[in-house]
């Protein structure tokens, strides 16, 4: 059985989102802030007329802030219907991977990510996280 | 198979409207038990569903509307006479027939509805045998059981019968299931029977609402990029693409209100339910109700109406089961037996009005007060300092129930705080009014749609928002030294002294958590208002009032309590849409507030009525009209004036408004030079006047005194205003002047609508 995922990079790490959730990739775009939203939650978005909430997946990872000049690109993802934009640091590739690779997460791993890390693929090149996207997608 | 499907789909849609009607039908048929008119449509609606349920070999459907078709059928022929009896069985059979089309519904297939017992019921009565009480309680289940299999017997020969016309049924004959040609025959029999009825439903064209909303968002969007290109095309000289932009303005601008139109859905569609829940809950309650409707035309985004639907039933079954009291109760205190409920519904303001009305005990304000103490909700001292009418609005505090008793009906922890939130939800606004032993009155306001609203722009900190301009009264500029004195302190809370009044102010800042990026000392307030309180928002910018198409938040950002959508600029960004009502809510619940809010309120209430409009009309002269009727102020292009055989008109929102011009009214000449029209839009009843002025000086709500002998043509009198003399205008005359039906017809729309009962 394999997966087809898309992956991105958070912190030079590489993490994967199944694609039949994305609903496609954007470069960064203007955000409206949100005064008193959870830090995670970024801004909102125009999508050709439709308002979407933008989710700082670092904040949501507990990973440092992006630094200010690095513009980050979005992953436009559908949970429950409703799209909602991840903000990522680059966008890799669509990656097929095998079950066999896939192993859940260490023991070891806590914290934020522990809620939001399914698993990992042992891929050749390093690990690649497979991410919750339901509860990525939720501030 | 699919076609199948389409054709079960067609007949579950036909059928759900058609048993509403029947709903109606038959609380109508007990009130005039020899309406033949009536049985006979009762007759034929239950008919059709037989016929079909036939044809889609959904037995148990047809057992049930069989046996129901020839209790109707010696009912229309004058072998049985109505009775409450007959009526709760042939309601119990519509019940079971919409239980029957709910599982169709959701299994596809007739499930294990259980029919017996209301067959039973009706063969018992189609017999001449005495109907068993027991038999109408399921909870007393062996006798049910034994009823249940005395009926299967006769059940079982029942539906075979069906299948060869019933020979006690002659005019089933033509019915034979199947027939496409005998369907038809009937369905043009119908038509020449039913006449004007079916004409309406002949005009109209069935629409996937999924569609209409699709086509809405378009719209909303069609409506945001026109704003874009006006605005792009107002900084070019190019006189072209300025003239372009404008038709697309204006075409936008048609299509938009076309659009919302095809949604918008008479609020009949929703009351039509109440009749039934009236009727029942009062027979449950033991008291006597009469339903009176008006206004049943009045139409509501189908949005809205949804949302309208349960706070709607929940304050009929209120009045019901709270506001009237029992027949005995009712003699004693001098009023016939019969309880009067009336629900009115019509437009006024750009908004609906829907009101709830009972003639029933009242709300004694003593006993809210007495309660709100003992629960809790306010001091005894608060309570003091508040009017009767204040006191009543009490009851929609979170936590105040006012049922002395629990009782099945109301008082299910439901209160009319949920009502109220409901209602502000969508945007609207709830209040009671009683008078102690005359009845109770909710009143209920609606706007019309939800997706396009008028708001008002502002900027704090950098960011811009959008403030509905419902919520919006006016605004207040102050520069920086007139700032320092105005803005004082009570108790630490900042106010500003309005016209006299003190107005509680807020810092948007404060609220959101962010700085103010304005230093200069000028301070900008929008004065608000929400849950009957006023209070002034201090912004940084005011940026402009433009429509905006409102988007949902995800609801993690709903819960906030600060947003209630959010909308999208001219420029493609994103902007926050303020949630008045929460703000509200969260920033005025200090007493030092609420003590300074009540005067304002007293003395808000004192000038209502006195606000007028003052305007120019050239000449130097200044008329005063009052401003309860203005509804619009608007400048518009000389151009847009038209003319029907010698009065000139405009084409405002969709309606034609008589144009008066009171320079040319009053004798007066205009000193204006230009084509441009400055325009108070006013209303009476359903129809608006354009009165043509040549500018608006002001607002005034100081005390009027009108000097009655300085009159002339058109002038009821004249008044100081600010040291100058103001003539006050005798508006109707002048609108007379300029269509004399004006008033004829605004009348003749309340009169009908008073005349029309349910």
């Amino acid at each position: 059985m394999s997966t087809r995922l898309v992956t991105f990079t958070l912190e030079g790490r590489l993490y994967g989102v199944d694609v039949t959730a994305v609903q496609e990739v954007l470069r960064g775009q203007p955000r409206t802030r949100i005064p008193l939203a959870p830090e995670s939650v970024s801004g909102l978005i125009n999508l050709r007329g439709q308002v979407l909430s933008a989710i700082e997946l670092r904040a949501q990872l507990g990973l440092a802030d992006r630094d200010v000049e690095q513009e980050p690109m979005l992953v436009v993802v559908r949970v429950a219907d409703e799209p909602t934009a991840l903000l990522v640091d680059s966008i890799g590739a669509v990656v097929d991977v095998d079950e066999e690779q896939f192993e859940l997460p260490p023991d070891t791993l806590t914290g934020p990510s522990r809620e939001l890390v399914r698993g990992a693929y042992k891929l050749d090149e390093g690990l690649l996280l497979a991410l919750d996207v339901e509860r990525a997608a939720a501030a | 198979m699919d076609e199948i499907d389409e054709i079960v789909q067609e007949f579950l849609v036909e059928s759900h409207e058609n048993l509403d009607q029947l709903d109606r039908d038959l609380v109508a048929l007990e009130r005039e038990p020899d309406s033949r008119e009536l049985l006979a449509s009762i007759f034929r609606t239950i008919h059709t569903i037989k016929g079909t349920s036939g044809f889609l070999a959904f037995s148990r459907l047809e057992s049930v509307t069989h046996v129901g078709e020839n209790l109707l059928a010696r009912l229309r022929d004058g072998k049985f006479q109505m009775n409450p009896q007959t009526t709760d069985v042939l309601l119990a059979m519509v019940d079971t027939v919409r239980d029957l089309l709910a599982t169709i519904e959701q299994k596809g297939a007739e499930g294990d509805v259980d029919v017996s017992l209301v067959v039973g019921r009706i063969t018992d009565i189609l017999e001449g045998r005495p109907v068993e009480e027991t038999a109408v309680e399921p909870v007393v289940e062996p006798v049910a059981e034994v009823v249940a299999e005395a009926v299967a017997e006769i059940v079982a020969p029942a539906v075979p019968v069906a299948e060869t016309p019933a020979p006690v049924v002659p005019v089933a004959a033509p019915a034979a299931p199947a027939a496409p040609a005998a369907r038809v025959a009937e369905a043009a029999a119908e038509h020449e029977e039913q006449g004007v009825r079916r004409t309406v439903a002949d005009s109209s064209v069935r629409v996937d609402v999924d569609l209409l909303d699709t086509l809405m968002r378009l719209v909303g969007e069609l409506v945001l990029t026109r704003n874009q290109i006006v605005r792009q095309a107002g900084d070019q000289d190019d006189v072209e693409l300025l003239r372009s932009s404008q038709r697309l303005n204006l075409i936008a601008s048609e299509l938009q209100e076309g659009v919302m139109k095809t949604r918008m859905q008479p609020i009949d569609n929703i009351w039509s339910k109440l009749p039934r829940v009236v009727r029942d809950l009062g027979a449950t309650c033991g008291k006597r109700v009469s339903l009176a409707m008006h206004g049943k035309e009045t139409e509501l985004d189908r949005t809205l109406l949804e949302a309208v639907k349960d706070p709607l039933t929940h304050l009929v079954r209120n009045a019901v089961d709270h506001g009237l009291e029992s027949p005995e109760d009712r003699v004693a205190a001098g009023k016939p037996a019969e309880g009067v409920l009336t629900l009115r519904a019509y437009h006024e303001g750009g908004q609906v009005v829907v009101e709830v009305s009972d003639d029933g005990a009242g709300i004694d304000p003593q006993k809210i007060a007495a309660k709100a103490l003992e629960r809790g909700l306010r001091t005894q001292a608060q309570l003091a300092e508040l009017s009767p009418t204040d006191l009543l609005q009490l009851i929609f505090v979170p936590g105040f129930s006012t049922a002395a008793a629990v009782t099945n009906v109301s008082g299910r922890g439901v209160g009319m705080d949920v009502v109220r939130t409901n209602i502000e939800s969508i945007g609207g606004t709830i209040d009671v009014e009683s008078v102690h032993g005359r009845g109770t009155t909710c009143r209920l306001r609606i706007p019309l749609t939800l997706a396009i609203v008028p708001a008002l722009t502002v900027e704090c900190a950098g960011d811009r928002y959008a403030i509905p301009q419902v919520s919006l009264l006016e605004l207040v500029a102050l520069d920086a030294d007139r700032a320092e004195n105005a803005v004082e302190d009570v108790n630490g809370a900042s106010v500003y002294r309005l016209r006299g009044a003190l107005l509680p102010l807020v810092r948007l800042t404060d609220v959101l958590g962010v700085e103010s990026d304005r230093s200069d000392g000028h301070v900008l307030i929008a004065v608000l208002q929400a849950e009957g309180k006023r209070f002034g928002l201090v912004i940084d910018r005011v940026l402009s009032t433009e429509e905006i198409v409102v988007k949902p938040l995800a609801s993690q950002l709903k819960a906030l309590g600060t947003y209630s959508g959010a909308t999208i600029l001219g420029d493609g960004r994103v902007a926050l849409i303020l949630d008045v009502q929460a703000l509200a809510r969260r920033v005025l619940n200090t007493d030092s507030l609420e003590a300074s809010m009540d005067d304002i309120e007293s003395q808000h209430a004192a000038t209502e009525h006195l606000r007028m409009l003052v305007a120019g009309i050239g000449s130097g002269r200044r008329v005063a009209l009052p401003l309860s009727s203005v509804t619009r102020l608007e400048n518009l292009p000389g151009s847009v004036v038209e003319r029907i055989g010698n009065r000139e008109v405009v084409q405002y929102r969709g309606a034609i408004l008589p144009v008066v011009r009171l320079n040319h009214f009053l004798g007066a000449i205009s000193d204006r030079h230009d084509d441009d029209l400055v325009v108070v839009v006013y209303t009476v009843g359903d129809r608006s006047a354009a009165i043509v002025v040549d500018e608006i000086v002001d607002i005034v709500d100081e005390n009027t005194y009108v000097n009655e002998e300085v009159s002339d043509h058109g002038v009821l009198g004249s008044t100081l205003l600010r040291d100058r003399i103001v003539e006050v205008l005798d508006v109707r005359a002048a609108i007379l002047s300029a269509d004399p039906t004006f008033y004829a017809a605004a009348e003749f729309a309340v009169g009908a609508e008073l005349q029309e009962t349910m």
